[in-house]
């Protein structure tokens, strides 16, 4: 069986993390922010598959079913917040919720 | 009769006591006898005392009243010691006091803290009458500090005036800065002898001390301090003039006849120290005649009458002082009692002219008072007549004749003490007699609105006798030979050893004295009776000199200068508390920081991403670096 | 196991009066005073009981050891000796003055007031008497928050301030002490595998030199804050001036000693050491106390804050005895915590009397009230006489004692210290001038002293009086504890005392 080197496998998830956090920090919009966390999570499972398979051990496909659920849970909380968050602030604009402001 | 002797103080006290507690609500006649009464029995228990101390020639009678506190190896106790020398201070104390406590019922009839005053003065003669019984110095202290209060209390007496107060704390204060010496001194002795009984450190100074020791010439000299600022002598002599803001009873009996005194007292019962500092010694006599020129000449140039007597008893101690720094003992405690009764009755002579006046302080407004006053006239003229050491009739004469004689004669004397002496007797003639010829002779200028009743001038009376009289006791070798004063003396005080070869100038000597004495009157009757422009023309060319002598050498600007103001500026500047700031300081920094940090809390959600991902980037890197 | 109750009775006590105050505030004032009194009567049965075992070498009076957490080696230790037993007589006596001087003066939350007002006795009683570090450090806090309460809800326009900054000091340090306890703790679990708080066993722990300079200074901390020791004295005439009547006259009376007993029963002899090596300090610190506090308080014009830093300058007399390390000068401390208890509580009370008066505590806007209130100046006249060192009075007896025996140890700071005593007279006869003396040109109604302020002032008075005249019973009670710690010291190896002390004693 021909195999990817694990570098190719480990850059991707790499670029992945890095737009993910990115756009994180580019965008505004509180569901964008959402779905770029989504990203890195994705990119960070990707990684543990990698690794997981560079080994040949089981442990990296637990660790991303494991990040799967914990994104799925992660993004009803999101989602739900994101709500009240608009219908306090009547925008999704996550710089307008500073009221922690120090 | 003796063993009643813890009577005599507590007499007195519970006097206090009663007014104290009865307070204002009390009748006149009742405070008055309460006051005058505890002081009388006091005066009559003494003399019993006296007659069985004499008769039966106790050498010393000693009284635990009771143990006061015993910590390790000090032990005080609330204890009395009767010797010769506690005697005749006694006998002044209790025996004058009553005189001044009857005076004062007249002299204070319609002021309105009349049981109030009563109360100090009751107060007053306890403390002093525990000074000189105490038989430890810690007693002594209290007696010490209690006379302080109780001259505070009184120079304050009328305390509406916002002077009277500042005399009255200028004197708690002036001469509490002696007695820090005297505790200073105590601490001494007491790590010295590891008591402070008295009897017992005078037993043992001798043993541990050869003359000269560098220690008692310490101790002696901060026992001296004490003294100094309690007798008004030089440098701490500045408060006494302003004392006189009490009324005149309390200047008779406080401040003339017997707590300005204590000092003379602290230092003759201390005698075996100072034998064993001669230097100390020879400072209490350069002291004592220093300070009775100066006073002189300050006295020569007041116009307050009560002013020129206080510094006439400055001076008058100033020739105790002087006694006993030439180990003349027994002379300075003769001349003590002599001038207890004569200073008591000019100040009580002027306390009436002031009050028969209206409260007219001023001499140069008077006049004209020997036909209006006849009383007065008479007592007070005898009274200036012992005080200018008139020869032969007055007792002045010869209390201060054996001082100015011992002062030439004596072993410890030089002709430095000598001339400071004589001196000093023909100033004190010339203001004396310038008081009297100022006061009584001439036009009558104001109307003399009370006349005194008895029971004002039978004390006068019988202390112009005493003035007169009082001299008998003790009558030098040339004229009579009476030694009752220095026999009585003897056992406590050593005699003053005479210099060789100088015996037979003693006549010499004393018609010097005479001379200058009357001389001085001379110059007073021609100054201002005679030709009284002649004294202005003399005032008006020296007007510096009689303008610093009149504000007393400016001795007040100068510790106002170098000690009030510095003192009061530090305390001002310093009213909101300098370390407080360095805590304000604390305060603000923190909340500095907390606000400046404060500021990185934007509440912008990216911004803290970015903190994160910038934070977890340098650990990681940093992990790298330092372990590769 | 009285002394248990003692403590118990002052909490409950709080709590009932705390929930009784909800229907009768009366009712109120009557618990805490009669739990008071009650106490007050119980140290005065030990104090008449116990003449024999005063006797040095005795063991204590009484004592109450009861396991709290045995797992830490902590126990509810509870003794009394001759020491805690004055300093109890007095807390339970003042205790009950400042029971009656709420009376008028507190109308708001009163309940509440009572609580806190108990619960700060209880603390202080439990100081007094406590041989467990732990549970030092318990009450050292039962005793500051209630007071925080007091100055912050009951006490005058800037009480908010006063309070956080009582409240820090008081804190901040308390928390070093507490470090320095844990310390102790460890180091003598570490030599001798056995954890306890134990005062007894933790007395002779071995250490080194560098540990128990350390650990000291962490005790020092808590005491000299507490003391106050200038530099460290500036939340006190804030504390005082802002508290409630009875909470400067705790304050002042109650709380200040808990550093001076501190230092005798726990820094001293924990540390004898480092205490001998900071002793030239120790006093250096007294001196500055006694003259700086003299020279703040003559500038003072709110009675309060003067009264409040005559006890600076008071206080400082108790560094100067304690580090002093002579019987005489440990006496006269022990004496001075006593008369200054009494007599500048006192004065705060004069100070409140005159406050609920006049609304003002100027005293520029005071003057020549003798007139119209010749009682309340007589008894002024006492306290300040007393505070200005008058002998006869129970204040001179302290000052002298402590003086005396400071004056072997070092002559130059001892003379200092008495130079001091001139400044005293300064300040003192200014309060007299500026409230009693002079013209009295005032419109103010100025009732003399009601009969509830004679209940407290006379006793007051007569006490100091009778302090100055007959101090030896006081003495004897307080020899055993001060021989002991006398001998403490000066049986452990000491160093060259000199640096400030001139060539030691006089002899020739």
């Amino acid at each position: 069986m021909e195999t990817i080197a694990v570098e190719y496998g480990l850059v991707l998830a790499g670029t992945l993390f890095a737009l993910g956090l990115i756009s994180v920090l580019v965008r505004r919009n509180v569901i964008f922010m959402l779905i770029s966390v989504e990203i890195m999570l994705n990119a960070a499972g990707l990684a543990f598959i990698v690794a997981g398979a560079r080994w040949g051990q089981a442990d990296g496909q637990v660790m991303f079913i494991f990040i799967v659920t914990m994104a799925a849970a992660e993004v009803s909380v999101g989602l739900a917040l994101i709500l009240q968050i608009y219908h306090q602030l009547k925008t999704l604009d996550s710089d307008a919720a500073d009221k922690m402001k120090g | 009769m003796i063993h009643l002797l813890w009577l005599i103080p507590t007499l007195p006290f519970l006097g206090a006591l009663t007014l104290v507690l009865a307070g204002s609500s009390l009748p006149r006649r009742i405070a008055a006898i309460i006051g005058c009464g505890s002081i009388g029995l006091a005066a009559l228990i003494t003399l019993l005392i006296g007659y069985e101390f004499l008769t039966t020639h106790t050498r010393a009678y000693h009284d635990v009243a009771w143990s006061w506190f015993a910590v390790a190896d000090l032990s005080v106790g609330f204890s009395f010691h009767l010797d010769a020398l506690s005697l005749v201070f006694l006998f002044v104390i209790t025996f004058v006091g009553f005189l001044i406590h009857l005076y004062s019922v007249g002299f204070m009839h319609d002021d309105e803290g009349f049981t109030r005053f009563f109360a100090y003065l009751n107060l007053f003669v306890c403390a002093m009458l525990l000074l000189v019984l105490a038989d430890n110095l810690v007693l002594l202290y209290l007696g010490w500090e209690g006379v302080g209060l109780c001259s505070y209390l009184l120079i304050g007496f009328w305390y509406d005036e916002e002077k009277n107060g500042y005399a009255a704390r200028k004197a708690f204060i002036m001469t509490r800065v002696g007695d820090t010496a005297l505790a200073i001194g105590l601490f001494m002795l007491f790590g010295v002898f590891h008591t402070l009984d008295i009897q017992e450190i005078l037993t043992k100074a001798p043993q541990l001390w050869s003359p000269g020791s560098q220690t008692a010439t310490l101790i002696a000299f901060l026992l001296l301090g004490g003294a100094v600022g309690k007798s008004a002598q030089l440098p701490l002599q500045s408060w006494l003039p302003d004392a006189m803001a009490g009324p005149s009873p309390v200047s008779a009996l406080i401040h003339a006849a017997t707590m300005v005194t204590a000092g003379v007292y602290l230092i003759a019962r201390m005698h075996g120290i100072y034998e064993l500092a001669p230097l100390a010694q020879l400072w209490v006599g350069i002291i004592g005649a220093i300070t009775l020129l100066i006073a002189g000449c300050s006295a020569l140039t007041q116009n307050d009458l009560k002013r020129v007597l206080a510094y006439s008893t400055i001076s008058q101690i100033g020739y105790m002082f002087l006694a006993l720094g030439i180990g003349a003992w027994s002379a300075a405690v003769f001349h003590f009692m002599i001038h207890a009764f004569f200073k008591a009755l000019l100040f009580l002579a002027a306390g009436t002219v002031i009050w028969a006046l209206h409260h007219e302080h001023d001499m140069f407004n008077m006049g004209g008072l020997r036909k209006r006053m006849p009383v007065v006239y008479w007592t007070f003229l005898t009274g200036a007549g012992s005080l200018a050491a008139i020869p032969l009739v007055t007792a002045g004469f010869y209390s201060k004749d054996q001082i100015l004689w011992l002062a030439w004669g004596g072993a410890q004397g030089n002709l430095w003490f000598f001339v400071a002496a004589l001196t000093g007797a023909f100033i004190t003639s010339v203001y004396t007699f310038r008081m009297v010829f100022v006061t009584f002779f001439g036009e009558e200028k104001t109307h003399v609105g009370h006349h005194p009743g008895r029971l004002m001038n039978v004390p006068l009376i019988v202390l112009a006798v005493l003035s007169l009289a009082g001299g008998l006791i003790e009558l030098p070798h040339t004229l009579g030979h009476v030694t009752l004063m220095s026999d009585l003396l003897g056992p406590v005080l050593p005699s003053t050893v005479l210099r060789a070869g100088a015996e037979s100038s003693e006549i010499v000597i004393q018609l010097i004295a005479a001379t200058v004495a009357l001389s001085g009157v001379l110059l007073a009757y021609i100054l201002y009776i005679v030709k009284p422009a002649v004294a202005d023309d003399i005032k008006s060319s020296c007007y510096e000199v009689h303008r610093l002598w009149y504000a007393g050498w400016r001795f007040d600007d100068l510790y106002n200068v170098l000690i009030v103001r510095p003192f009061v500026w530090l305390s001002q500047i310093n009213k909101h508390d300098v370390i407080d700031r360095f805590y304000a300081g604390l305060v603000a920094g923190t909340e500095y920081f907390g606000r400046t940090f404060a500021r990185t809390q934007t509440g912008v959600l990216r911004w803290y991403i970015m903190g994160i991902t910038a934070g977890a980037v340098l650990i990681l890197a940093l992990s790298l670096v330092i372990n590769p | 196991m009285i002394l248990l109750w003692m403590i118990v009775i002052l909490m409950a006590g709080g709590v009932l009066a705390g929930i009784v105050a909800t229907w009768s505030t009366v009712w109120c004032r009557i618990i805490a005073l009669t739990s008071v009194i009650l106490d007050t009567l119980l140290i005065g049965w030990i104090w008449a009981g116990q003449e024999v075992s005063l006797q040095p070498g005795a063991t204590w009076i009484a004592e109450v050891n009861l396991p709290w957490i045995p797992s830490f080696g902590i126990s509810f230790h509870l003794a009394l000796d001759g020491l805690s037993l004055l300093m109890l007589a007095l807390t339970f006596f003042l205790g009950i003055f400042a029971v009656l001087l709420s009376w008028n003066e507190i109308q708001y939350r009163t309940g509440f007031f009572h609580f806190n007002l108990l619960w700060v006795l209880a603390g202080i009683a439990g100081v007094f008497v406590t041989l467990d570090l732990f549970l030092l450090y318990f009450f050292w806090e039962v005793m500051l928050i209630p007071m925080y309460f007091l100055i912050g809800i009951w006490g005058h326009a800037n009480r908010q301030y006063a309070a956080y900054k009582f409240f820090i000091f008081t804190q901040a340090s308390g928390l070093l002490m507490l470090l320095a306890i844990l310390g102790l703790y460890f180091v003598h679990g570490n030599q001798t595998s056995v954890y306890t708080f134990e005062y007894s066993d933790l007395l002779n722990t071995p250490m080194s030199a560098d540990l128990a300079r350390w650990l000291m200074l962490g005790f020092l901390a808590a005491f000299l804050v507490k003391l106050p020791v200038v530099p460290f004295h500036t939340w006190l005439p804030d504390a005082h001036s802002e508290a409630p009547t009875a909470g400067s006259f705790i304050l002042a009376g109650l709380m200040l000693k808990t550093g001076a007993y501190g230092l005798i029963r726990f820094a001293l002899p924990l540390f004898p050491g480092p205490a001998v090596e900071f002793a030239p300090w120790g006093m250096l610190l007294g001196t500055v106390g006694i003259v700086y506090g003299a020279v703040q308080a003559f500038s003072q014009t709110d009675l309060k804050r003067l009264v409040a830093y005559t006890s600076v300058s008071h206080m400082g007399f108790v560094m100067l005895g304690v580090f002093a390390f002579t019987e005489i000068a440990l006496q006269g401390v022990v004496m001075q915590m006593i008369t200054h208890a009494i007599s500048t509580g006192a004065l705060f009370v004069l100070a409140g009397a005159l406050y609920e008066r006049m609304h003002t505590r100027d005293i520029l806007q005071m003057g020549g009230f003798w007139k119209r209130t010749p009682f309340m100046a007589t008894v002024s006249l006492v306290f300040v006489m007393a505070s200005l060192g008058l002998p006869g009075l129970g204040n001179f007896i302290a000052e002298f004692l402590t003086l005396l025996g400071a004056w072997p140890a070092s002559p130059v700071l001892t003379a200092i210290a008495t130079a001091g005593l001139v400044a005293a007279t300064a300040y003192s006869l200014r309060i007299m001038q500026k409230i009693f003396l002079g013209k009295d040109s005032h419109t103010h109604v100025l009732p003399d002293l009601s009969l509830r302020e004679k209940l407290i002032l006379v006793p007051l008075a007569v006490v100091i009086i009778m302090l100055g005249l007959f101090p030896q019973r006081v003495i004897d009670t307080a020899r055993a504890t001060v021989e002991i710690s006398d001998k403490q010291q000066n049986t452990t190896p000491v160093p060259v005392r000199g640096m400030l002390s001139e060539k030691g004693g006089n002899h020739e």
